[in-house]
């Protein structure tokens, strides 16, 4: 098929703020410049398509040498500094004038990005379809690697 | 003043990456082909993102222009 439309197919694997931020910056994008786009949420990804958890991720200051603001893991272990870390990269993406996950979550639905949940990583990790948001899809390693087959770029976060 | 009149115009003034893209993407659809659509953007990153946006997606940009921080963009609704 020449005219085979191009497709931008994701991995997201984590749960955490910044790792959804990219994901959702680069499939709204994808969708916005007319590629075909599916996120496939797997293990810890999947906390990103929990009901009401869009915009309760977190960041992690421990093991993370590159925060803007250098916390000794010996501090970042201590009780509230994950928060204290959320809050504080929230409020210079705010800054910033940054969307946020919600916003982009949003926009990813209205430009029709696919969103498919690992139906194996829900199994593992007792998450039922009702525990997810509205229009996931769920499906396994072959669904997301059909959609991939045809004419894709693939980026894995 | 410019040669181009546009039809629509769209202000993503103080928007981040990527929403000046997924604004113009939303504002071009909702429009004619032929029709010309002005859209203002202070994100630095604009100039090139919106240039890889046309060539992307066929859409014809007429012409860019740098007022102080904000970027104008005339964009003709390609197909």
């Amino acid at each position: 098929m020449p005219d085979e439309k191009k497709r931008l197919a994701i991995i997201c694997l984590h749960g955490s703020l910044d790792v959804a931020f990219a994901t959702f910056v680069l499939a709204t994008a994808g969708a916005a410049m007319e590629m075909e786009t599916a996120v496939y949420f797997a293990f810890y990804g999947l906390e990103v398509l929990k009901k009401g958890k869009i915009n309760k991720l977190k960041v992690s200051p421990l093991a993370n040498p590159a925060m803007p603001v250098k916390i000794p893991n010996v501090v970042a272990m201590l009780p509230g500094m994950t928060a204290a870390a959320t809050a504080m990269m929230k409020s210079w993406m705010k800054k910033s004038r940054v969307a946020t996950l919600g916003e982009l979550l949003d926009m990813a639905r209205e430009l029709g990005v696919k969103l498919i949940a690992c139906q194996m990583s829900m199994e593992v990790m007792g998450i039922k379809k009702e525990d997810l948001i509205d229009g996931v899809e769920i499906g396994g390693a072959a669904t997301f690697l059909e959609f991939a087959s045809h004419n894709a770029i693939t980026l894995t976060f | 003043m410019s040669e181009f009149t546009p039809d629509v115009t769209l202000d993503n003034s103080g928007l981040a990456c990527p929403m000046p893209i997924i604004k113009t993407k939303k504002a071009i659809d909702g429009m004619q082909v032929g029709q010309v659509l002005k859209m203002i953007a202070t994100d630095p990153g604009s100039l090139p993102d919106v240039q890889a946006w046309v060539s992307k997606t066929g859409h014809e940009l007429l012409k860019h222009e740098t007022e102080g921080n904000r970027f104008i963009f005339y964009i003709r609704k390609a197909k």
